[in-house]
């Protein structure tokens, strides 16, 4: 009999990089930055998860779906909690979430406040359709040389 | 030990403006005048309810008395409404809508900033994150004002009028009471008062901007934010927005 190896937190974290954003499946949560701590000195293992927007309604389903993929992987105690300082910023968004965002059609976001460039044919000839979009993370923007319209991620 | 009624009538007062205009926006899901602009508002005011939730949350655990966020969005009646009548008013046109949000985003900002470094750390960290949204919301309503005042004769008149009707309920958010210096006591938040320079700077570079002109009066109805005097379209929109937890008690979907 062997015993168990302990799980550990970089375990968790490997864990977690398979668990997509429900609006946006290319990237995880992990590269969204939504998971801010992972902690298995206690009772079990806590997440801590911070809201992209207060209003966002995906923040439910992330809980969910974190809890359920570590369920899967065996763990049942897991407690999730939700910090709100400091706010979420789309700093937090990894640069191999930045390069999934931009191949999927989405245009990452630059602090300028605008795409660098259409995520179809990288023209820098874009306009601003509408300052929101599909969901509360982006913004409706408009190439003007491919025409093609284009999500852009929102940069706060 | 903090004033706890004080900081109740607070913490009220934030959950309500926010929940009454998200309310507000809300109407116009699936009627806005282009799509953009319907997505735009739909939005706003999503980000508006979470901002209710943080807020309310707070002060159900504040008041301790059993209720939660829920309760008090959709229990309460009209009189223990602490929102500012100006988020009450009728959407009645895109123009009148916009300008509304507008005089919120402009003293919600500087509000919201100046919270976020509260003595209490909850109202601390909800200030911060609302903030951001709240920042995104005013570069969208300026914009807006500008675009509808400075466009079309026929949007110019919109908001000219729009103007006249809202201008005497925007100044309440600004106008200190008792409530108010309970809180500054305890540094939770400065004096509504305090943020007057700031909104004035940017009602008054926004009003110039789109051709409008700012009424001379500084006379301001007040009574929503202590709940003593509503105007009659609070309890119809209430109405609405309560009649399904309250004619199906506890119900879950």
């Amino acid at each position: 009999m062997v015993a168990a190896q302990p799980i550990t937190e970089a375990q968790i974290w490997n864990w977690l990089e398979d668990v997509p954003d429900p609006e946006i499946p290319v990237i995880s949560v992990v590269d969204l930055g939504v998971i801010r701590e992972v902690d298995v000195s206690g009772d079990g293992v806590t997440v801590t998860i911070t809201p992209t927007y207060t209003g966002c309604p995906a923040m439910t389903i992330i809980s969910l779906d974190v809890e359920l993929a570590l369920a899967k992987r065996g763990l049942d105690k897991v407690h999730l909690k939700t910090r709100l300082a400091p706010a979420w910023t789309t700093d937090w968004l990894s640069d191999k979430g930045r390069a999934r965002l931009e191949d999927y059609g989405i245009a990452p976001p630059q602090p300028a406040g605008g795409p660098e460039r259409c995520p179809h044919c990288h023209s820098k000839n874009v306009e601003k359709v509408s300052q929101f979009g599909s969901t509360a993370c982006k913004a409706q923007w408009r190439c003007r040389d491919c025409l093609e319209p284009f999500d852009y991620f929102k940069c706060i | 030990m903090p004033d706890q009624n004080a900081l109740f009538e607070f913490l009220l007062r934030q959950g309500d403006n926010s929940l009454v205009l998200g309310h507000r926006l809300s109407e116009w899901c699936g009627m806005g005048p282009v799509l953009e602009e319907d997505i735009a508002l739909a939005n706003t005011a999503l980000d508006l309810i979470g901002q209710t939730r943080l807020w309310l949350s707070y002060a159900a655990e504040v008041e301790g008395a059993g209720r939660d966020e829920n309760d008090l969005a959709y229990l309460r009646d009209v009189y223990d409404f602490r929102n500012a009548l100006l988020l009450e008013m009728p959407n009645e046109d895109f123009g009148r809508t916009i300008l509304r949000e507008f005089f919120f985003d402009a003293f919600q900002l500087p509000w919201l900033t100046a919270l976020s470094s509260s003595a209490d750390e909850r109202v601390a960290e909800i200030a911060a994150k609302s903030a951001k949204e709240a920042s995104y919301h005013l570069e969208r309503s300026a914009e807006t004002v500008i675009a509808l005042g400075d466009g079309t004769d026929e949007s110019h008149g919109k908001m000219v009028t729009a103007l006249e009707y809202l201008w005497p309920f925007a100044g309440e958010l600004m106008i200190d009471d008792e409530v108010d210096h309970a809180i500054v006591k305890e540094a939770i938040a400065p004096l509504p008062s305090t943020i007057k320079p700031a909104w004035d700077a940017t009602v008054n570079t926004t009003l110039t901007d789109a051709m409008l002109t700012r009424p001379d009066s500084d006379f301001a109805h007040a009574g929503g934010r202590n709940g003593v005097r509503h105007t009659e379209h609070l309890g119809h929109m209430l109405a609405t927005m309560q009649i399904l937890p309250r004619s199906h008690p506890g119900a879950t979907w």
